[in-house]
C-alpha cells in the first residue's frame, strides 16, 4: 500500500458536500428537529455488546510479519502530539526533529503522519518541518508530515463562534494542514443539534484556503464528555452529515478517552456512512492510547470493521504522544532479538 | 307417599360442556355394597382427543392469568364446594361406602386443599424461582412456568381417593397455570363429575380442567402418546400397564410422575407443583452507557 | 501482503503431554478396559493423539461397583463441607492447569483455542467453584431441610463442550453428595481422562469419580446398570428418547439436555451492530455445535435485507482454520459423521429452494471442515428450518409483527434456548414471556454461568443444570422422592 502521509489529501469531498448529503438524509432543511428526528431514529447501541465485541477485537494475536508490518503502520499512522499550556517554540522543534526522525539507530523506521500543536505553535512546526512539510514534500514526489492545530477554543470549546473561527483562520493562514475542533458539547447535550452542525460548517468554511488546498478538518466528539455510546453515535452522525473529514474521539483533557469500544462505534459510523454515500470519512482515536498493544488492537479494529483500505494516514489516524516511544522500543526489539530499554529512545 | 326420585346423568366434562361419549358408551356404577348407583359415561380415544384440544386451547389463557387471579379463582372453587358439602357427602358415602363422618372429612380435606393450593398460585415462583448472580453484566432471572398440557390418571383407590386424591392431583398443576384432563376414578366417578358441575359454575374457564371418565386401561395409552400432551402424572396408574406408559410418554418427552399408592396419595406438596413447571431463565445486558 | 493476512500464531502443544495410551479411570486407578482400544484423533488433521480404552458391560459394571462402595463408606459418610473443599481443590487444580486443559481441548474437540481458553476452561473451574460451596449449605437448595443424594450417578456426555458438560454433570454430583460414574464422547475423552489425573492430585477418595470410556454401547451399558440411581444426559433428542424409554418403570431418576433449533429474533429497532454480533456468536460460536445455537434468525420483515447485509459482511472476517491459531474463530467440525450431517441438510436446503451463500473460505485438505453458511428464504416449513444441524449453518426467516416472530420462534418440538433483539425493554419482556424455551438471552447470546439454570421444554429435555436448580437433579426431599 502506498503510504498517503498527506494531511492535505486526506479526504476530497468537496466541504459542501456532506451538508447536501445531509439535506438529502434530512429530507428538509437543517434544524434541530429534522437532525433529532434523524439522528434519534438511529438504532440505540447495546453497551454491553459493543465492549465484547471490541474485547473480541482485542483478542486477535499479531505475531512475527504481521507484528512488524503493524508497527510499522502504527508509526504511519500516528499524529505526534504536544498539547501542554508550557509549550514552547522549542519544544514543538524537538517534537518535529522526532516526527522526522524517529529511531535515529534505524534508518528503516516511518516517519508519523502529522505534528499536532496548538494553534500558535502551527507556523513554528511549519517551519521546523521544512522539507518535510507535506505540502513542500509532495511537490517533491515524497509524502511528508503535515501539521494539525488544534482550534476552536480547544479543549472546552467554550468561546463565541467568532473567536472559535477566528482561532480556526489563524491556525490555517500559520500554514496548519488540519484542524483538529471541537464540537460544542453542550449544545450536544442540551439538544440544539442545529448548532452544533453549523458550527462545523462554518469551522469547515474557514478550513479554506486561497490556493484551494484546504486544511482537513478533525471534529472531536469529546465522547468523554458524552458520556453515553448513543450519544457518541449520535454526535458522529451529526459531524459526518455536516461534512468533518474525521471524526476523533478525545481531546486527551479529560479523564475517558479514545477507548477501544468508542473508536469501534465510531468505526460503524463511517462503515455505513460509507456504504449509504460512497463516501470514505477518518477516524482518530486520541488520547490513552500508549503502548504498541493497544494501537494494533485499534489497527485490527479498523481492519476488521470499515476494511483494510482505512489503514492509511488518509483514513485513521492515532493521536499520540508516548506510544511512539513504546512502538519504537517494540521495533528494536523485532530487529535486534532482545528486549531494549528506555534510554535507547529518544525523548521528544 | 315418597317422592320418586330424579337420578342424575353423569357426564364426561370436556372444553367446560358436558358431553355424552362420543362412542355412545356408558358403563354402570355401583355402590360399595354392589348397588346400582348411576351410568357413567365411557370416555373413548376421541374424546380424550376433545379434551387435549380443549385443554391446549385454554391454556394461552390460563396460563398468562396473572397469579393473582389464578389464585382467587381456586378459592372460589373451595367457596363453592363448601356450599354443596352434603351433595359430595352423599356421593362419597353412596359409592365410596364411607360413614357420614368420614365422608364429612374428605370433604373438609379436599376443600382445604383448593384453599392450600390457592394460596400458592402468586407464590411458587418467588420460591422456586430466583435473580442469579452471574459474572457479567446481565440482569439475569428464573422463573418456573406451566410445562402445558397435563394428563392426570386420578388416584383409583384409597378411602377418599375419588375426591380428595383427584383434588390432591388435579390442583398443584393448576396453580402454575396448566391445563389438565383426568381420568376420573374409575369405580367411584361421581364425586368427580360433580366436581366438575362445581368447576363450570365457578370462575374455572371452560377447558381448563377436562374430566374423562370410563376405563383408565383404554384412554391413558392415548394420553401417553398423544405429541400434543406435555406431561403425565401416573399417580394413579399403578394397576396399570404403567411403564409402557412412561415408555409411550418418551416418544415426545413428556414429563412423568410414577404412580404412587397408599392411604392419602398424593400428598399436597410443592414438589407436585414444581413438577409441571419449566424453569425458564431470561437474560438481560446491562448497560450504563 | 494484507494486514488481514494476520502471520500464524499458534498456542504452543508443548504444555501438553500425553501418554500412549490412556485406560479407563475405575476406583482411582486407571486400569485397562476389555473393549478394543481405539485411537482418538484431531478433527483438524485427523492425527492420531493417543490410544483410549473401551469400557464394556463388565468395564462399567466394575466402575458402578467402585462408585457405590465409594457412596456407601466414603462420600455419603463425609461433611459437606469436606465435599466442598474437594471441589475447591478441582477448581485450582483446573485453574492452574487450564492453559493445558484448553490446548487438549482444543486438539481433540476442534473448536478454536480462543474459545477453550477463554470460555470452556475458564467455566469449568467456576462450575467446580460455585458448586463447591454449596456442599455444606444443601439446606437451601429448596428441597427442605436435610434433603438426600441419589446415590450413584451415571453421566453421559457429548463431543460439543466436553470438559465444561463434565463439570455440568460432576460439580452438582458431588456437591450434592452423589458418586458418579462419567461416560464422555467417543470422539472427545481426552480431556476427561486428564480430569481424572486432576482428581488424582486433589487426592479425591476412589471410586468418587470413574470415567468409563467408549462408543455408545458403553453409555447404554450405563443406562442399564441396574445399581445406578441416576441418569444425566446430554446429547440428541433421539438418543434421550431412548434412555428415556429404557430407563420407564425403574427408579432412577432422569433428566435430559437434549436438542434445540432456536430462533434468534431480531426486530427493526435492535441494536443493529451488536444483534449481529449476536446473531454471528448464536450460530458460529463452536462451529455451531452447540444445542442452543441461534440457528433459526427470525428477522423482521422491513430489516431483512440490510440484516443480510451486515451479517454477510461480517461473515466475511471470519477466519476459519488451525484451532491452535490464536485468530481462529471457525475451528473443525468434530467428526466426520457430523460434517456428512451437515453436508446432506444444506444439500437439502438447497434442493428446498432456500439460497445458500458462504464468505470465500479455503477449507484445508486433511481433518472435517465446514465453511459458514446462510440460507435466505428459508421457509418454515424446510428441514433446515426445523431439523437440529449441529453445524455453522443459519437459516433465516422473515417475520411482520412479534405475535408472528412469537407463534413462528415457538412452532418447533424442541425449546431449549431463544435470542431477542430490540431495544425497547417492554416488547423484549413480554416477547420473552410467550417464547417457550428454557433460555431466553435478550441483547446478547450464548452466555453461560454456573449460576443460571439451564435447560429446555419439549423436547430439548427436562431437568436444569447449573444454579440451585441444577441441585435438585441430584438431590431428594429426607422423606423421599416427593
Amino acid at each position: 500500500m502506498t503510504v498517503d502521509g498527506s494531511g492535505a489529501r486526506v479526504a476530497r469531498r468537496a466541504g459542501s458536500a456532506g451538508a447536501g448529503g445531509a439535506l438529502e438524509l434530512l429530507d428538509g432543511p437543517v434544524t434541530d428537529t429534522t437532525l433529532r428526528r434523524y439522528l434519534e431514529g438511529i438504532p440505540g447501541v447495546d453497551a454491553v455488546g459493543l465492549e465484547q465485541r471490541a474485547a473480541g477485537l482485542a483478542t486477535r494475536s499479531l505475531k512475527t510479519s504481521s507484528k512488524a508490518m503493524a508497527l510499522d503502520r502504527v508509526i504511519e499512522l500516528i499524529d505526534l502530539t504536544t498539547l501542554e499550556g508550557a509549550d514552547t517554540p522549542g519544544r514543538v522543534r524537538s517534537l518535529v526533529a522526532k516526527a522526522i526522525t524517529p529511531d535515529p539507530s534505524d534508518p528503516t523506521c516511518p516517519r508519523v503522519a502529522a505534528v499536532c500543536v496548538y494553534g500558535d505553535l502551527a507556523a513554528v512546526a511549519v517551519d521546523a518541518l521544512g522539507p518535510f512539510h507535506a505540502p513542500r514534500a509532495r511537490a517533491a514526489g515524497t509524502s511528508g508530515i503535515a501539521v494539525a492545530a488544534v482550534a476552536t477554543a480547544f479543549p472546552s470549546g467554550r468561546a463565541s463562534l467568532a473567536v472559535k473561527l477566528a482561532d480556526v483562520a489563524d491556525a490555517v493562514a500559520a500554514g496548519a494542514d488540519e484542524i483538529d475542533m471541537v464540537i460544542d458539547r453542550g449544545a450536544f447535550l442540551s439538544g440544539r443539534y442545529e448548532q452544533v452542525f453549523e458550527e462545523i460548517r462554518a469551522v469547515k468554511e474557514a478550513c479554506r484556503r486561497p490556493d484551494g488546498e484546504d486544511a482537513h478538518l478533525k471534529v472531536i466528539l469529546e465522547v468523554g464528555e458524552l458520556v453515553t455510546y448513543d450519544n457518541a453515535r449520535r454526535a458522529s452522525w451529526l459531524a459526518v452529515l455536516a461534512g468533518a473529514d474525521f471524526i476523533k474521539t478525545s481531546t486527551g483533557k479529560v479523564a475517558s478517552n479514545a477507548t477501544l469500544p468508542m473508536t469501534l462505534l465510531m468505526l460503524e459510523v463511517v462503515r455505513d456512512w460509507h456504504r449509504l454515500t460512497g463516501e470514505q470519512v477518518g477516524v482518530k482515536p486520541a488520547g490513552g492510547i500508549r503502548t504498541s498493544k493497544d494501537a494494533i488492537r485499534n489497527l485490527v479494529t479498523v481492519a476488521e470493521t470499515a476494511g483494510e483500505e482505512w489503514l492509511r494516514p488518509s483514513l485513521f489516524r492515532i493521536g499520540a504522544s508516548s506510544l511512539l516511544n513504546d512502538v519504537l522500543l517494540q521495533r528494536q526489539k523485532a530487529r535486534t532479538g532482545h528486549y531494549s530499554g528506555a534510554d535507547y529512545v529518544t525523548i521528544d | 307417599m315418597t317422592r320418586l326420585a330424579v337420578p342424575k346423568t353423569y357426564k364426561l366434562y370436556i372444553g367446560g360442556k358436558f358431553p355424552r361419549s362420543e362412542s355412545g358408551r356408558t358403563y354402570e356404577i355401583t355402590g360399595a355394597g354392589g348397588d346400582f348407583l348411576a351410568n357413567a359415561a365411557q370416555a373413548s380415544r376421541k374424546d380424550a382427543r376433545d379434551a387435549v384440544v380443549a385443554a391446549r386451547s385454554a391454556l394461552k389463557g390460563w396460563s398468562a392469568a396473572t397469579a393473582y387471579n389464578r389464585g382467587q379463582v381456586l378459592y372460589r372453587i373451595a367457596e363453592l364446594l363448601e356450599g354443596r358439602r352434603a351433595q359430595f357427602v352423599d356421593e362419597l358415602v353412596r359409592s365410596e361406602g364411607l360413614t357420614e363422618r368420614r365422608a364429612a372429612a374428605v370433604i373438609d380435606t379436599a376443600i382445604d386443599r383448593w384453599v392450600w393450593f390457592a394460596g400458592w398460585a402468586d407464590k411458587f415462583a418467588q420460591v422456586l424461582g430466583n435473580g442469579n448472580p452471574v459474572a457479567g453484566p446481565y440482569f439475569n432471572l428464573s422463573v418456573p412456568e406451566p410445562t402445558g398440557v397435563v394428563a392426570v390418571i386420578a388416584p383409583q383407590a384409597g378411602e377418599g381417593h375419588s375426591l380428595t386424591g383427584f383434588v390432591s392431583a388435579v390442583a398443584p398443576a393448576l396453580v402454575s397455570g396448566n391445563t389438565v384432563v383426568v381420568v376420573a376414578s374409575r369405580s367411584a366417578p361421581l364425586s368427580a363429575i360433580s366436581l366438575s358441575e362445581v368447576l363450570a359454575t365457578s370462575d374455572v374457564p371452560p377447558g381448563v380442567v377436562n374430566v374423562l371418565t370410563g376405563s383408565p386401561a383404554e384412554i391413558a395409552p392415548w394420553l401417553a402418546s398423544h405429541a400434543d400432551v406435555n406431561a403425565i402424572d401416573l399417580v394413579g396408574a399403578g394397576a396399570l400397564d404403567w411403564v409402557q406408559l412412561q415408555i409411550d410418554a418418551a416418544e415426545t418427552l413428556k414429563r412423568v410422575l410414577q404412580p404412587e399408592d397408599g392411604p392419602g396419595a398424593p400428598a399436597p406438596t410443592l414438589a407436585r407443583i414444581s413438577a409441571f413447571t419449566e424453569t425458564k431463565t431470561v437474560w438481560h445486558t446491562k448497560g450504563l452507557l | 501482503m494484507s494486514f488481514l493476512d494476520y502471520a500464524p500464531a499458534p498456542e504452543s502443544r508443548a504444555i501438553l503431554s500425553l501418554r500412549p495410551s490412556y485406560g479407563l479411570f475405575v476406583d482411582g486407578e486407571f486400569v485397562d478396559g476389555n473393549g478394543p482400544a481405539f485411537t482418538t484423533i484431531s478433527p483438524a488433521t485427523e492425527e492420531g493423539l493417543t490410544e483410549i480404552a473401551t469400557a464394556d458391560d463388565a468395564d462399567v459394571d466394575r466402575a458402578v461397583a467402585a462408585a457405590r462402595k465409594a457412596y456407601d463408606r466414603v462420600w455419603s459418610k463425609l461433611s459437606g463441607s469436606d465435599r466442598g473443599k474437594y471441589l475447591f481443590r478441582i477448581a485450582r487444580l483446573v485453574q492452574e492447569r487450564a492453559r493445558e486443559l484448553a490446548v487438549a481441548e482444543t486438539l481433540n474437540n476442534g473448536k478454536p483455542i480462543k474459545e477453550s481458553r477463554d470460555v470452556d476452561i475458564p467455566l469449568v473451574a467456576a462450575w467446580f467453584f460455585y458448586y463447591a460451596g454449596w456442599a455444606d449449605k444443601l439446606d437451601h437448595a429448596g428441597l427442605g431441610p436435610d434433603p438426600r443424594p441419589l446415590g450413584v450417578a451415571g453421566q453421559i456426555i457429548p463431543w460439543n463442550f466436553p470438559l465444561l458438560m463434565l463439570a455440568w454433570k460432576i460439580a452438582p454430583a458431588l456437591a450434592s453428595g452423589n458418586t458418579v460414574v462419567l461416560k464422555p464422547a467417543e470422539t472427545t475423552p481426552l480431556t476427561a481422562l486428564l480430569f481424572a489425573e486432576i482428581l488424582q492430585q486433589a487426592d479425591l477418595p476412589p471410586g468418587v469419580v470413574n470415567i468409563v470410556t467408549g462408543p455408545g454401547a458403553t453409555g447404554q451399558a450405563l443406562v442399564r446398570h441396574p445399581d445406578v440411581d441416576k441418569i444425566a444426559f446430554t446429547g440428541s433428542t433421539a438418543v434421550g428418547r431412548e434412555i428415556a424409554r429404557a430407563t420407564a418403570g425403574t427408579r432412577k431418576r432422569l433428566t435430559l439436555e437434549l436438542g434445540g433449533k432456536a430462533a434468534n429474533i431480531v426486530f427493526d429497532d435492535a441494536p443493529i451492530d451488536q444483534a449481529i454480533e449476536g446473531v454471528v456468536n448464536g450460530i458460529f460460536y463452536n462451529q455451531g455445535h452447540v444445542c442452543c445455537a441461534g440457528s433459526r434468525l427470525l428477522v423482521q420483515e422491513n430489516v431483512h435485507d440490510d440484516v443480510v447485509e451486515r451479517l454477510k459482511q461480517r461473515l466475511t472476517t471470519l477466519r476459519l482454520g488451525d484451532p491452535l491459531d490464536k485468530n481462529t474463530d471457525i475451528g473443525a467440525v468434530n467428526s466426520a459423521e457430523q460434517l456428512e450431517r451437515i453436508r446432506e441438510l444444506t444439500a437439502a436446503g438447497e434442493e428446498e429452494g432456500a439460497t445458500r451463500w458462504s464468505p470465500p473460505c479455503v477449507l484445508p485438505d486433511a481433518g472435517f471442515w465446514f465453511a459458514p453458511t446462510i440460507f435466505t428464504g428459508v421457509q418454515t416449513s424446510s428441514r433446515i428450518a426445523r431439523e437440529e444441524i449441529f453445524g455453522p449453518v443459519l437459516s433465516i426467516l422473515t417475520f411482520r409483527t412479534p405475535q408472528e416472530a412469537i407463534a413462528k420462534a415457538n412452532n418447533t418440538p424442541y425449546g431449549l434456548s431463544a435470542g431477542i433483539w430490540s431495544d425497547k425493554g417492554s416488547r423484549v419482556l413480554a416477547v420473552a414471556d410467550e417464547l417457550r424455551a428454557g433460555v431466553v438471552w435478550t441483547n446478547t447470546f450464548n452466555r453461560f454461568d454456573p449460576a443460571s439454570p439451564f435447560g429446555g421444554y419439549k423436547e430439548s429435555g427436562y431437568g436444569r443444570e447449573g444454579g440451585k436448580q441444577g441441585l435438585s437433579a441430584y438431590l431428594a426431599p429426607a422423606g423421599g422422592i416427593r
